[in-house]
């Protein structure tokens, strides 16, 4: 049962105000504007037992996506087409407030949005990662480990997750006497479109983006917008208790287009030394 | 997705006969749980949806309790045999994760500051689903908290749009969300004019995705209507038939 709960986070009332004073300023109190994202690092293949991985830190949240590419029987309905499968884990290690356990709602939703994203955009290709028709197909597993988090961990693992998919290599399996074998070589992955997740939320009457997490506990609103390569939509999630008008919807929307083609550049950037 | 065959015709007509801009039959019963605080039931198309709300009352375990406000708790559940196939009756990744995003729907409308210490919870169950079932669900909730007599700022109410065959069309049934291009579904306050749902699943273009929020809107606009009538019906319905016989 989903249920209201108080910040785990307290910022002072001090400290909340002059956060407010400064966005109506149009400043932030790391120095950003409104609409800066904070600096981001992406670092490929750093575990080597893994089809590809990537770690990305943006500003202080950092988060580790690895990608593991097998062979399994496909999704019921889905019997042509490759399995995709997102997992997301905000680690103990990640802030004094998470206990280890099962995932709260917040790390499902986190997630859930992370893979919409990925999935609806039609990033990887999935009807080209069929082995047997019907009954063997490859399966992608992307697993995200939250390592610090200091807000926006939706951008931060969907940017993990779609550098160490972009960067995987997937190994060639082969049919031999009704067995899957590896044949020992890999390929690129059948790469359609970067997808890439914009998060704003509102503070006030104040839409600020790529917030941190002392941002986020003062904030009224959040929306997380997904674009493709095309510069289209894929997946939108709004969050958090507060409400946003609908000019505010649709300018977040517009910011989302521009600043994910400028992520995207320096994703496609830095992925390409991988 | 892939589109296997065509969902409109050349009448501009969909698989279930109705126009790009119209909505499914939508019903709404208030006050079907005799033991609740609240409750409503709705038919939106073939959903049927059984809200019901039990609170202000005192929070158990009593450390949850918070001591500015009330406590929110929302549960969305759809029952084993509301599907094709049979849905195991565990409480799934989707249902935990539409369970929140109801509750932030729903959220914003009420002024929880008035019932410090306490908690109100609204179930929703989905009895019958056809897609677009957390909208109908979400559309009920706010119904069900009304007829609680919860203190509101405004009614939440909910409708999807979305995208099939290149068009964007309202309210999206449960064969157009599954083979059609694109869902949104939307929840909004009429009277505030504030968006507290919004989510997107399909590739929409900049101009599609403007056409559908306003699309979106507009069944919300027309959604509210039917749930203030549904809400004067339980409380004022015996009163309005008085004076029409006078």
């Amino acid at each position: 049962m989903s249920s209201s709960k108080r910040s785990t986070i307290i910022v002072e009332h001090l400290r909340r105000q002059q956060m407010w004073d400064a966005i109506s300023k149009g400043k932030r109190l790391d120095g950003r504007n409104l609409d800066d994202l904070r600096p981001l690092e992406i670092e490929l293949d750093i575990i080597k037992k893994a089809n590809g991985s990537a770690k990305v830190k943006l500003g202080n949240s950092e988060v580790i996506a690895g990608v593991k590419i097998e062979t399994g029987e496909p999704f019921e309905g889905l019997e042509n087409k490759g399995a995709l499968i997102l997992s997301a884990e905000v680690l103990p290690t990640a802030s004094p407030y998470i206990e280890p356990g099962p995932p709260d709602e917040e790390t499902i939703e986190l997630a859930r949005v992370v893979d919409r994203g990925i999935r609806e955009s039609e990033m990887i290709d999935l009807d080209k990662l069929v082995l047997v028709p019907g009954k063997i197909v490859y399966t992608i597993f992307v697993d995200c480990s939250i390592i610090n988090a200091d807000g926006n961990l939706f951008d931060a693992t969907s940017y993990a997750a779609v550098s160490a998919l972009a960067s995987s290599k997937v190994p060639i399996f082969e049919m031999q006497d009704d067995k899957v074998v590896h044949t020992g070589n890999n390929q690129d992955p059948p790469i359609t479109t970067i997808p890439i997740s914009i998060t704003a939320i509102r503070i006030g009457e104040a839409v600020i983006l790529d917030p941190t997490s002392e941002e986020e506990a003062c904030m009224n609103a959040r929306i997380t917008i997904t674009t493709n390569s095309n510069g289209d939509y894929t997946a939108i999630q709004k969050g958090s208790t507060g409400a946003f008008t609908i000019e505010q919807i649709k300018k977040a929307a517009e910011t989302a287009r521009i600043k994910g083609e400028e992520v995207r550049a320096k994703l496609k950037e830095l992925t390409k030394d991988g | 997705m892939t589109q296997t065959r065509n969902l409109i015709d050349e009448n501009g007509r969909r698989t279930d006969g109705r126009t790009t801009d119209e909505l499914r039959e939508i019903k709404i019963t208030v006050g079907v749980v005799k033991n609740a605080d609240g409750s409503a039931f709705i038919e939106f198309g073939k959903n049927k949806i059984v809200a019901a709300v039990y609170g202000p009352r005192e929070v158990h375990p009593k450390h949850m309790a918070l001591p500015d406000r009330c406590v929110l708790r929302c549960r969305y559940h759809m029952s084993p045999f509301s599907t094709d196939t049979r849905k195991n009756p565990a409480p799934s990744r989707r249902e935990i994760e539409i369970s929140k995003v109801m509750r932030e729907a729903l959220e914003p409308a009420l002024m929880l500051e008035d019932y410090p210490r306490a908690a109100i919870d609204v179930f929703v169950e989905v009895l019958q689903a056809d897609g677009g079932s957390r909208c109908a669900g979400i559309t009920a909730a706010s119904i069900a908290l009304a007829d609680a007599g919860i203190n509101m700022r405004d009614i939440v109410a909910s409708c999807a749009a979305g995208k099939v065959d290149e068009k964007i069309v309202l309210d999206i049934n449960d064969t157009e969300d599954k083979e059609g291009g694109a869902d949104m579904p939307v929840a909004y306050m009429p009277h505030l004019e504030q968006v507290t749902l919004l989510q997107l699943d399909g590739i929409l273009n900049h101009e599609q995705f403007n056409e559908c929020v306003d699309k979106a809107i507009k069944g919300c606009e027309i959604v509210y209507e039917i749930q203030r009538q549904a809400l004067m019906q339980k409380y004022f319905g015996n009163e309005t038939e008085l004076k029409e016989e006078q």
